[in-house]
């Protein structure tokens, strides 16, 4: 699929000089057009640091949806590498930093950006990117012009891992 | 950025510097390391094997006259015992008659052209797995040894250029779980390092004899990608640098796996 990645611009109101991209995925979409596939509207988002601090949707998630897509190997899939506080499922990832904790080692903006994309910040990570559908080669036809999760589910997960604050 | 953020973006950022590398010969293990006592022990005995169901199959199909020509295998290549003893350890090779590497069942399936003078087997077919199978036992125990071959050079290097690319929406490399997490947990199942020492071979989680391209497939449609049809080429290329990748290990022709 082709698309351009949003180009970062340096920002001036903050003395630390964090980058903030702007992003206006939903301009590129529009250029598919004449593609028959109905994508999903990316919504814009703004990376400060190394977080996107406001919600992808404008209202906070909801903690026990959040859950339920986290421990769900079909939706979330987080539990293929992750582990986590989850003494009912049996068979849990080790490829990825256990769950446990993760809401006191980072910000619900730090947690966003990671699910969004977390290429953003370690370009050979393997974790996927639950908000990205541009740059990604070969994707399956189930899947193609689909984020993983949607911007709702996004921030449902996010509510969710930032109650996990016991190490 | 506060100053502790700052370091955590750093140290995230330096990390990404740290390049997927190729596994050491010596640090290579073959999915059997992995394996259960009791799986161990099916793979070992055959008459607990299943796959030695479809060799038994293949032993049969070597003999039986087939096609316009009425020939069989051993009409050309004898007891294959002797004949084929080593083969499979040195697929995919080189066809002259195709131009680039084919791989065991496509050599099958051009032996069935020319010298039978009949139909090719369908890919993951009972029958083309059980003649592969059979093929296949008779290296059991030898080295895989891909010959250093100038002709396969560009297909070898297609391949290890598809193992190290990210594909699929979860947009994931072969590499990253086989090359740099060998040995951790995807869910509850060790990960392997991959290397096709037993193919075809019986899974458990299949209830039956398949090929190293249905199981290719499977690790696709796990990345949410697009799969290639049974016998594409790039399927062919991969199975070459995963074959040269497991160079030296031995053949386990029919393995079960779980």
């Amino acid at each position: 699929m082709t698309g351009s990645r949003p180009s970062p611009t340096k920002s001036s109101a903050d003395g630390c000089g964090a980058l903030v991209y702007a992003v206006a995925l939903a301009a590129v979409i529009a250029s598919f057009a004449d593609d028959a596939r109905t994508q999903e509207q990316l919504r814009p988002y703004t990376v400060v640091g190394d977080a996107i601090p406001q919600s992808l949707t404008g209202a906070k998630g909801d903690v026990e949806r959040g859950r339920n897509i986290v421990v769900n190997r079909q939706v979330g899939l987080c539990l293929l590498c992750h582990s986590g506080p989850f003494p009912e499922e049996k068979f849990q990832g080790t490829l990825a930093p256990d769950l446990k904790g993760t809401g006191a080692r980072w910000s619900e903006g730090q947690l966003r950006l990671r699910i969004v994309d977390a290429s953003r910040l370690n370009p050979g990570t393997i974790m996927p990117p639950y908000y990205r559908m541009d740059g990604l080669t070969r994707v399956a036809p189930a899947f193609q012009g689909k984020p993983v999760l949607t911007a709702e589910q996004i921030e449902d997960v996010v509510a969710y891992l930032a109650t996990l604050r016991n190490e | 950025m506060k100053p502790a953020a700052a370091v955590v973006f750093a140290t995230a950022v330096l990390g990404a510097t740290a390049i997927a590398a190729e596994i050491p010969l010596a640090d290579r293990k073959s999915g059997y390391e992995y394996m259960g006592r009791e799986t161990r022990a099916m793979q070992d005995d055959d008459t607990a094997n299943p796959g030695m169901l479809w060799v038994l199959d293949g032993e049969a199909l070597w003999n039986r006259k087939e096609g316009a020509a009425a020939k069989s295998c051993a009409d050309c290549h004898g007891d294959a015992r002797a004949s084929m003893k080593g083969v499979a350890a040195r697929y995919p090779a080189f066809s002259t008659e195709r131009g680039r590497p084919v791989n065991l069942e496509q050599r099958i399936n051009i032996c069935r052209a020319e010298q039978q003078q009949s139909t090719p087997l369908p890919f993951e077919s009972k029958e083309l797995l059980a003649l592969a199978a059979y093929v296949g036992r008779q290296s059991r125990g030898m080295p895989i040894e891909i010959a250093d071959d100038e002709r396969t050079k560009p297909f070898l290097q297609a391949g290890r250029e598809l193992f190290t690319q990210r594909q699929g929406q979860l947009n994931l490399s072969c590499a990253q779980c086989h090359d740099d997490n060998w040995g951790q947990k995807l869910a509850g199942a060790v990960i392997p390092q991959g290397h096709p020492t037993g193919y075809p071979l019986y899974r458990l989680e299949w209830q039956a004899l398949g090929s190293l391209q249905r199981r290719l497939r499977n690790c696709l449609f796990g990345m949410r990608a697009v799969s290639y049809p049974s016998g594409a080429p790039e399927y062919v290329d991969l199975e070459l640098y995963l074959m040269w990748r497991a160079r030296g290990m031995p053949i386990e022709t029919p393995a079960v796996r779980p």
